[in-house]
């Protein structure tokens, strides 16, 4: 499954860089969703994937009786979505202010600090 | 004794407030610290004539073997006593020279902190703490040139010292790392005793070169001698103290410091002794081509410095004596005729020697002051010049290698200085008076006890040079000379250093006589001399700033696509490198998903290939919608499923947030040309394929035992939670937790923030949204 993945991910990221490449700027945020994506499931998927035994603790004992999914990933991939989200959304509005006050949608016509 | 030079650099932060206080008599006042550190050296002096060290110790990083041990030997004592001598007279002098300057304050701030990093540079042990010094002595330096810094003159001069000095200083770190892993210590006296084990080590000739070019280019050896002179935009006091009797000399003792160490073999004979005699010519030429007397003198400094330097690499017990001794002459001589020079600008208005004459009527005191300096940068009898010279003369005779090379260039210095002396005091005060700027007035107090002070003193060590003898011995005995026996006398019957003099004295008048004459004839040579070292160091310059254009105009361009290239080619080409020649590649590529996972997989490819290809702005979101949730099944395959809840909730609202936010945004325009696309299209392929690469070799490379091993074992236990991944975040990993909380308000507020600026758009008009957005 990991091999699977790896050539997922590849796809995921060589998109990802192409539309941060572009210069239409309503481009380069869709290219930042889908980087912030394929990074978080490069460390979730780096750690193994193991089906059907998730980082739980049964009732009454003290450790898991068996092999679990390794739960720093999952908790490092959780931190990192929500961050990605709160700068996605920032990255949204700021687009949306730079339009509205430039009415540029060309980031090379931005490209000067007094555009 | 660090806490001294700890006080005074707090003490010179303090100068302004002190100025508030005791205004005009702040300098006064000043120089109480400088004279106080003097006592304490004089108190001192028995232990150092005796031959002992004083080892003052005090750890200040013991981790890096980092110490601010003070060292004081007869070689340390002798520069602090200098420093803080005629670091006093300055201050003194400066209270009369600089009196009414509004900057003042800041003028004694610098030069108290130099003082202290001057004091610092000879007694340190540590050769960090001697670096730390030497460069804070290159900033102070840099702020004291430039310290008139509305003159475009003052301000390039203090840029082309600090450039200097602080390019020989990167060299001389280098060197001092190379000296230590050679020599095994940190630490001067320890390095000093292990001499034979540097000299023989690999690395010797290139920790030489390094720690020399740190030393030449402070110390103004040819070629680099080009910065002194234009030092001398800075004020009287600074080129009096600064350029001639303690900074400049500073490379000179860091090469007299590692004479024991390094000296001896045949590079630094060598070097030393040909630079030496190479800049002391250059200087006593170039110095008889200018009517400027700061000019004159500071190119008689370059001299000076050089001749030092030569002795150093004599390397005799003689030439070691004659070191001292001419050290010792020049800082008082020179100390003095640059005060003098001071006053003379101040009186006349003018530095030019050609245009002043007969003013010893106007100011009798200031001219018995400049003659008899001027008699001991002359050599003549009995000042202590005179002594330095002959000493100079003697063991140039018995050096064993170059000797008639440097012969040659050392009389050519002596006669040249002559003139030089004669130019500065004669012209001046003798011949027929003539009209200055401002009518001449005999100078303050204040302003002559200094130069007086240390002429008087260059008169008294003349005529009785055994007062010296113990001072010289000690001294001598810090170079590394073994059982000195030193005894100065001003006779040493008629010898050939003797009629040296003689013969120097006859050309130096002639020169002298005819100085008009032969600056003239010396203009022609101008174009040869522009061609000199400093159009090299101007080139080098104009070649710096170029290239800085150049590549702030490939990389820099403000194109956010060039920064993302030029990162990716980068990343490309070193882990590239790294993955595929420096480790063999192996990958293990199978495939054991089940039917369902590769669909959930092909979802995934499918969305992110359609987002890329949409037109429309919608089709484009719903498509990174479709990955997202993806995304989120395989976190639910794969045993994850807090992650799963997290990208379920997160994909909604992005989708909910692009939406609402779409249609205020621009369309979708095809800006770039399809080879742009093409370009695009192949840095972004490589980069996919390395990423798969990457993985794949990682996935099969050797396992590193789980660190979550920890945290499985104990989440229960310690963390009392049944989930581990909350306990880890919650718990084992707050702090993470705690920034992503930070990070997540940040952007709330900038939303907030932008969301709101957009409702004062509208109220206040579109200039002044426009203005915040900035801040927003």
């Amino acid at each position: 499954m990991e091999s699977l993945m790896a050539v997922t991910i590849g796809v995921l990221f060589a998109t990802a860089i192409y539309m941060m490449l572009r210069r239409s700027i309503v481009k380069l945020v869709i290219g930042l969703m889908l980087l912030s994506n394929a990074a978080n499931l490069l460390i979730f998927s780096m750690a193994g994937m193991v089906r059907g035994a998730p980082p739980l603790v049964p009732e009454g004992l003290s450790a898991p009786p068996d092999v679990v999914a390794d739960p720093l990933p999952q908790a490092l991939v959780l931190t990192a979505i929500v961050i990605a989200f709160g700068v996605l959304s920032f990255a949204v509005v700021l687009v949306r202010r730079a339009w509205e006050v430039v009415r540029a949608d060309d980031l090379d016509r931005m490209k000067d600090t007094d555009t | 004794m660090q806490l001294a030079i700890l006080a005074g650099f707090i003490l010179a932060g303090l100068a302004p407030l002190f100025h508030h206080w005791l205004g005009a008599r702040t300098p006064l006042v000043m120089a109480m610290l400088p004279a106080g550190i003097a006592a304490w050296l004089l108190a001192q002096w028995p232990v150092i004539a005796a031959g002992d060290t004083l080892l003052l110790e005090w750890a200040w990083v013991p981790g890096l073997d980092i110490t601010l041990t003070f060292l004081i030997d007869g070689l340390a004592w002798l520069f602090a006593m200098l420093i803080t001598v005629i670091g006093a007279l300055i201050l003194v002098y400066t209270g009369e020279y600089l009196k009414g300057e509004r900057d003042l304050p800041r003028f004694l701030v610098v030069i108290i902190a130099f003082m202290m990093s001057m004091l610092g540079l000879v007694l340190a042990d540590n050769l960090v703490a001697l670096f730390v010094f030497w460069e804070l002595t290159s900033i102070t330096s840099y702020l004291l040139i430039g310290f008139h810094h509305t003159d475009p003159v003052a301000r390039k001069s203090a840029q082309q010292g600090l450039f200097v000095t602080v390019g020989g200083g990167l060299a001389l770190l280098a060197g001092f790392v190379m000296l230590a892993q050679a020599g095994d210590s940190w630490s001067l006296s320890v390095l000093n005793e292990r001499g034979a084990q540097l000299v023989g080590h690999d690395l010797y000739t290139p920790l030489l070169v390094c720690v020399l070019i740190g030393a030449f280019t402070k110390s103004a050896q040819f070629p680099f001698h080009f910065w002194l002179p234009n030092a001398m935009a800075a004020p009287t006091p600074v080129s009096a103290y600064l350029h001639s009797a303690t900074m400049v000399k500073a490379g000179i003792y860091l090469m007299a410091r590692l004479h024991p160490a390094l000296g001896g073999t045949g590079l630094w004979e060598t070097t030393l002794s040909l630079v030496g005699a190479l800049t002391m010519a250059t200087g006593a030429f170039l110095a008889i081509r200018h009517t400027n007397i700061k000019k004159l003198l500071a190119y008689s400094t370059v001299m000076a410095l050089g001749t030092l330097t030569m002795l150093l690499g004599i390397g005799t017990e003689g030439a070691l004596v004659a070191f001292v001794t001419f050290l010792l002459a020049h800082s008082l001589y020179k100390g003095a005729l640059f005060m003098v020079a001071g006053i003379l600008d101040h009186a006349t208005g003018t530095k030019d020697v050609s245009a002043m004459g007969g003013l010893r009527r106007v100011m009798p005191k200031t001219a018995v002051v400049a003659c008899i300096a001027s008699l001991s940068l002359a050599g003549m009898p009995p000042l202590l010049g005179f002594l330095g010279k002959e000493l100079m003369l003697k063991s140039v005779l018995a050096a064993d290698h170059h000797g008639g090379l440097m012969l040659l260039l050392a009389f050519t210095g002596a006669f040249l200085t002559l003139a030089v002396a004669a130019v500065v005091s004669l012209r001046p005060f003798f011949g027929q008076r003539r009209d200055t700027p401002e009518t001449p007035h005999e100078a303050p107090v204040g302003m002559l006890v200094g130069p007086a002070l240390l002429a008087a003193l260059s008169l008294l060590f003349g005529l009785a040079p055994g007062t010296l003898d113990a001072l010289v011995e000690a001294t001598v005995n810090g170079l590394g000379a073994v059982d000195p026996d030193v005894h100065l006398t001003l006779w040493h019957g008629i010898n050939l250093p003797l009629l040296l003099s003689v013969a120097s004295l006859v050309l130096g008048a002639l020169v002298f006589r005819h100085w008009d004459a032969v600056r003239h004839r010396l203009a022609y040579l101008d174009p040869v001399i522009r061609h000199g070292p400093e159009r090299g160091y101007e080139m080098l310059m104009a070649g710096m700033v170029y290239v800085a254009e150049w590549q702030t105009r490939i990389l820099q361009n403000g194109h956010v696509r060039n920064y993302l290239v030029m990162t990716l080619l980068v990343l490309l080409g070193l882990v590239g490198h790294a993955l595929l020649i420096r480790h063999p590649l192996e990958i293990d590529f199978s495939v054991d998903a089940y039917f369902h996972e590769m669909v959930v997989a092909g979802l995934m490819v499918a969305g992110a290939l359609t987002a890329c290809v949409m037109r429309s702005r919608l089709a484009a979101v719903a498509a990174v919608g479709i990955m997202g949730f993806s995304i989120a099944l395989i976190f639910v395959l794969f045993s994850a499923p807090d992650l799963a809840i997290t990208q379920l909730l997160v994909e909604t609202l992005t989708v909910v947030l692009l939406v609402l936010v779409l249609f205020r945004l621009p369309r979708f325009a095809t800006l770039s040309t399809p080879l742009e696309r093409w370009r695009d299209l192949a840095v972004a392929g490589s980069f996919g394929t390395l990423m798969t690469l990457l993985m794949l070799s990682v996935l099969n490379g050797q396992r590193l035992p789980r660190i979550s091993d920890y945290m499985v074992a104990n989440s229960q236990p310690l963390g009392h939670g049944h989930n581990i991944v909350n306990v880890i975040l919650v718990d084992f990993r707050a702090l993470d937790t705690l920034g992503e909380i930070f990070v997540l308000a940040l952007a709330a507020v900038g939303v907030h923030a932008m969301l709101r600026f957009h409702a004062a758009e509208y109220d206040a008009g579109y200039d002044l949204a426009g203005g915040r957005d900035d801040n927003g």
